[in-house]
């Protein structure tokens, strides 16, 4: 919403500083989004006479002028057109800045010939577009005068942002109610004195709607008026809408949009000899056209509440008038309309036809029901006055609604809600000045009035006291300490996420964040892309699809990070993956990738590109920090499609519960994204992982063996159809009470094993237990593990 | 016997001298001291002597024997002194050669960010809630006291999934506010919860992404009011900004599930494309609040005339932005190694009110 500031003063009567407004429009919670002030930039520039314009002698362009500001006269080189002796023009001399080329004047010469000066342009001096020559002042303009006050450019223009709630600002006259209660000066009453008819209109205004849809129109005002004439409007007004961005017309389409913002009243007039017989407010049929006042034809969907005479639609109620019944230069019989629109039906309309008016803007938002009648003859008076004919007596349908809305307020409750001590009058003073009438003692009986169709409770009312009184005056307050134990803040799944991140961030990948939406064709090579969860409107058809995984988006990131010339990636990001659009589908994932090499080239160590290994580890880590028990975790060398088959796996936790999938990606999808590296990455299923017994903080004593542990390798042919976790397994589990540790040193396949095997070299730790080994017990356990190891996966001890 | 031996002596002091090296070394002590050596045959020749003899001779080659041991130990050490010089010489290396980092990864600022508000909120005795992305309208906009058609709704630019069979559509979650519902409807007041997370509107420039994150503040008991909800924030933002002082202005404004309604700006100073919070002759939008509205309060099951509290919400990587100096909030998301390093932090900062936030 924008307005001048002199046409803020029509109804503030206030000496009250431009820098005042704007604090106080943001006090009272009109937002001052900007401010413009040709006047201060435009300073410098003055009136002045082309006293002669001669043709440069070595440019055909070029005109050499002879200028005088009243005191001085100096040489300027012209090119525009229209430089010629006798013009009036606006000069700007060396030392000036010019807005709108950005540009400050020197002195200069211009081939060959001295310039100190410049005559400008309306485009130069950013008041308009027109840039086809210099600006032309009529005659009488004084010389030497400044050209803001000859042109009246000292009228800043504010802009302030409308809450949804605010309707009654979205007139000028509102916002100087607002800040006339805020204590700014004083509001000036309206003239809405009765403009007398003076015949019966031939026109007529019947509202044809079902009893269920009769809260669509209440009611339309109607008034004709003879023998107008429709020009250009008065410069004054052309001023002010231009000054806010708006484009004259014609008096006639100018008045309703005066009004609009002037009062927050939306009319609409129609050339009253282009409608056939009378108007009616009723739905509209389905497929019933119009040529809308935007130029476009509109297809009516069919039960949109459409203004239409007895032949055609003439425009979207509260929406958008009709091209063919609108009002030309040729109008000399001409219908006003002053209705009330439902704001829900308007919103649909606007929004399913794609309209965006300032009559929308404003139905939508709920008019002041009670003003129609006084906005009808406000507008009339214009009428009359700025294009002549007479008018005739209002016709109507339908009726001005009941408005008897009050509140029951407990003065108190600035205070207990608000936090701010004011006195009940105090209270009622501010309501009173804000038009709510104010009954009875406490609690009072608040009568609101209709333009605020937003002020339903008592914290309405609270708010409209403490934002008139402003919000500054509040004192600050702790909130009491209560209860909390250390460590309750987190919830067990936050803590989890929390300590993932910090260690995958230890061991080298780093964190990033992707969007929850990804490409469909590529969520369905990771086993998404399910119609549910495809984003209906998305912003790009990259992102029109839930992401099943963020595998995807780490990987196309690793892409991008190579185009950048990065000889790898190691990446991680916690966050949720879609299953289905339930809460439940919504999951927790850690996720990580690795490409390219190890590490970058050292001399101190060859490089290596990273495999199926190092996610595993990444994994790992990420399911330690999580609290999952890592070492009853069972390795499956199955995982989900895009993963590399051969290379990747999964760890469970019993046969069903996955906690993990890792490995290299498949060659295959990666080819799909367009991805030219090789990429291993790991998902850690957060939510899968069982949540910890709550255990004492207390350990307990720990009783450290002197004994010492004894280490025995074996060397164990394997088949490579067994996996070696199961070995391992078998081994650990040989000897409970004795064997502590178990790895694996060595993994040889080829000269010396036979085909189909492998040579597993496996370090025991064996732990004595009340006394050190004997050589015969060692030889005992050696021959209970080559027998577990035997039995579980066939490995015999390679001799 | 006494001029036999001083030779002798003199000969193996001058071969001791002579050995060059550890075996030469042993060869003279072999030649000398071993079982067939020439000091260990004089001592044999003892035993054929007389007492007499044996007085003279005994002490003088015992002296011998050590003496020469004595002479092999010296320049043993010797020997290995200069050996060991020798290895240590061969050993150099150039340690100005570069070593490998030991690997490190960073943490997104804005997991940074929200761990420094969980840690900030919970001093005050907030718990951190959280609710789904996939949102019903219901806790979206309806409970929140934005209906149908609402022109706040258009102000939203909200994502929607396709219809399912009944013809609803799930929301992606355009503020954290429902999980303001979500908890109001499964927990008793007293309630004080902040709700970190991801947040989705169809909007794209410097300032804006399609997703990005706020946090959500609630206060609900029997007499919270404005007044805690400014001390709240001047201490949230006094932490979280580290320093001494923060002004607040409150602007009123509008938010449907809030009443009174207001917009928080902090004063700050721009200076060089710099903002620094705390002082300075401009104001900073920062975030949105207000005491929960009572028809919220009502679509949450609880009776508004018993309780009240306030709600705030507010953008994280605007905070993030605010205190670490990005200017482009589409590179939060775009998984730059260059950016992820400069603005990441380290495993290990981690955020704690008894050490601090930044470094």
């Amino acid at each position: 919403m924008k307005f001048a500031v002199s046409w803020l003063k029509d109804y503030l009567e206030t000496e009250a500083s431009l820098d005042d407004i704007v604090k106080t429009l943001n006090a009272v919670g009109l937002e001052v989004e900007g401010v413009e002030s040709p006047a201060e930039k435009l300073a410098p520039f003055k009136v002045a006479e082309v006293l002669s314009a001669e043709k440069h002698p070595d440019a055909d362009k070029l005109k050499v002028c002879k200028v005088s500001d009243g005191t001085t006269e100096m040489q300027i080189v012209c090119g525009a057109p229209n430089a010629r002796t006798g013009i009036k023009v606006v000069l700007g001399q060396p030392g000036d800045y010019v807005p709108g080329v950005d540009f400050t004047l020197k002195k200069a010469k211009i081939r060959g010939v001295e310039s100190n000066g410049m005559m400008c342009s309306y485009k130069e001096l950013e008041l308009g577009d027109d840039h086809d020559g210099i600006i032309e002042l009529d005659t009488d303009a004084p010389v030497g005068a400044s050209f803001v006050d000859y042109a009246k450019l000292d009228d800043p223009v504010i802009e302030i942002a409308i809450t949804p709630n605010r309707q009654d600002c979205l007139g000028v006259y509102g916002i100087a109610r607002d800040l006339a209660a805020a204590g700014l000066g004083a509001l000036k009453p309206l003239d809405t004195s009765v403009v007398e008819g003076t015949f019966d209109s031939d026109v007529s205004v019947s509202i044809d709607l079902s009893a269920d849809k009769a809260h669509a129109c209440p009611l339309f005002i109607g008034r004709k008026f003879s023998g107008v004439k429709n020009g250009p409007s008065p410069q004054w007004l052309q001023d002010r809408l231009q000054a806010i961005g708006l484009r004259p017309i014609s008096a006639l389409v100018d008045i309703t949009n005066y009004v609009s913002y002037d009062l927050g009243r939306p009319l609409h007039v129609y050339d009253a000899a282009k409608l056939n017989g009378n108007i009616v407010v009723r739905t509209a049929k389905q497929g019933e056209t119009f040529l809308a006042l935007d130029a476009k034809e509109y297809t009516c969907a069919g039960g949109e509440t459409v203004i239409a005479d007895d032949k055609d639609v003439l425009g979207f109620a509260g929406v958008i008038g009709g091209e063919d019944s609108g009002c030309t230069e040729e109008t000399t019989d001409v219908v006003l309309e002053v209705a009330l629109f439902d704001p829900i039906r308007t919103t649909i309309t606007g929004r399913e036809q794609g309209i965006i008016t300032d009559a929308r803007y404003r139905f939508e938002r709920g008019v002041d029901s009670q003003f129609a009648e006084r906005g009808m003859e406000i507008a009339s008076r214009m009428i009359v006055d700025l294009c002549g004919g007479t008018p005739s007596r209002p016709f109507s349908a339908g009726a001005v609604p009941v408005w008897d809305k009050t509140v029951s307020f407990r003065p108190e409750r600035v205070r207990t809600l608000g936090g701010l001590d004011l006195s009940a009058d105090e209270c009622v003073v501010i309501l009173e000045k804000l038009g709510f009438r104010v009954e009875g003692s406490a609690p009072f009986t608040v009568h609101v009035p209709s333009w605020r169709v937003d002020v339903d409770g008592e914290a309405d009312i609270v708010e409209e006291v403490l934002r008139i009184h402003g919000y500054d005056d509040i004192p600050s307050v702790q909130l009491p300490v209560i209860d909390h134990k250390a460590g309750t803040t987190l919830s067990a799944r936050q803590k989890k996420s929390r300590a993932v991140k910090r260690v995958l961030a230890s061991v080298g990948l780093h964190e990033t964040m992707t969007w929850s939406f990804m490409r469909r064709d590529h969520a369905v090579l990771f086993e998404g892309g399910d119609e549910s969860l495809v984003v209906d409107n998305p912003i790009s058809s990259e992102l029109d699809c839930m992401r099943p995984s963020i595998l995807p988006n780490l990987v196309s990131a690793v892409q991008r990070n190579k185009d950048r010339g990065a000889s790898g990636s190691a990446l991680f990001e916690v966050g949720p993956a879609y299953r289905d659009d339930s809460e439940k589908g919504q999951q927790l994932i850690a996720a990580g990738v690795r490409a390219g090499a190890r590490h970058e080239r050292h001399w101190a160590s060859p490089q290596q590109s990273v495999d199926v290994f190092d996610v595993k580890r990444d994994a790992l880590a990420a399911l330690d920090a999580a609290g999952a028990p890592i070492s009853n975790l069972q390795v499956f060398a199955e995982a989900p499609g895009y993963y590399h088959p051969g290379r990747s796996g999964t760890l469970r936790l019993g046969p069903k519960n996955i906690l993990a999938a890792f490995g290299e990606l498949h060659p295959g999808v990666l080819r799909n994204m367009d991805i030219d590296a090789a990429v291993a990455g790991f998902e850690v299923m957060l939510e899968n992982i069982p949540a910890q017994k709550k255990k004492s903080a207390n350990k307990g004593a720990l009783n450290l063996s002197n004994l010492q542990s004894v280490e025995r390798d074996f060397a164990f042919l394997l088949s490579t159809d067994k996996a070696v976790s199961d070995l391992i397994r078998a081994v650990k589990g040989a000897d409970k009470t004795h064997v502590e540790a178990v790895s694996v040193f060595d993994v040889y396949e080829g000269k010396g094993v036979p085909e189909g095997h492998r040579s597993i070299a496996v370090s025991v730790i064996l732990k004595p237990v009340g006394e050190t080994f004997s050589d015969k017990d060692i030889e005992q356990l050696s021959e209970k593990i080559c027998a577990a190891a035997q039995k579980a996966v066939n490995a015999e001890l390679r001799s | 016997m006494q001029e036999q031996i001083a030779s002798l002596k003199a000969d193996i002091s001058q071969q001791i001298s002579a050995a060059g090296d550890m075996a030469a070394l042993e060869d003279v002590r072999v030649a000398t001291l071993g079982k067939k050596g020439s000091v260990s045959g004089l001592m044999k020749g003892l035993g054929g002597m007389s007492p007499d003899e044996r007085k003279v001779a005994g002490p003088l080659l015992n002296s011998l024997k050590v003496d020469v041991a004595d002479e092999i130990a010296a320049r043993k050490s010797v020997l290995e002194a200069a050996a060991l010089e020798e290895r240590l010489a061969s050993e150099r290396v150039d340690v100005s050669l570069p070593v490998m980092a030991h690997p490190s990864g960073s943490i997104h600022p804005v997991s940074q960010v929200m761990d420094e508000i969980a840690e900030i909120f919970a001093s005050l005795g907030f718990d951190v809630a959280e609710g789904p992305d996939l949102e019903t309208d219901f806790h979206n906009f309806t409970a929140l006291n934005i209906p149908a058609e609402h022109p706040a709704r258009q102000d939203h630019d909200t994502f929607y999934l396709k219809p399912d069979a009944n013809g609803d559509r799930k929301v992606l979650r355009t503020h954290t506010s429902p999980v303001q519902i979500r908890t109001m409807l499964n927990e008793t007041p007293p309630i004080r919860i902040i709700a970190p997370g991801r947040t989705y509107r169809s909007d794209s420039d410097a300032t804006h992404t399609p997703m990005f994150h706020q946090v959500e503040g609630l206060v609900i008991d029997k007499d919270t009011h404005l007044g805690h909800l400014k001390g709240t924030l001047e201490a949230f933002l006094k932490a979280f900004f580290e320093v001494d002082n923060v002004t607040l202005r409150l602007r009123p404004s509008y938010f449907p599930f809030t009443e009174p309604s207001m917009e928080v700006d902090v004063q700050c100073s721009f200076d060089g494309g710099n903002v620094k919070i705390g002082d300075g002759n401009d104001w900073l939008e920062i975030l949105g609040s207000g005491m929960v509205n009572p028809r919220v309060l009502e679509h949450c099951n609880l009776d508004p005339t018993v309780y009240q509290g306030f709600a705030f919400g507010c953008g994280i990587d605007r905070l993030a932005m605010l205190k670490y100096g990005m200017n482009d909030l589409r590179a939060f998301f775009d998984s730059d190694l260059r950016w992820l390093r400069h603005y990441g932090f380290r495993a290990l900062d981690l955020p704690t009110l008894a050490g601090g936030f930044s470094r």
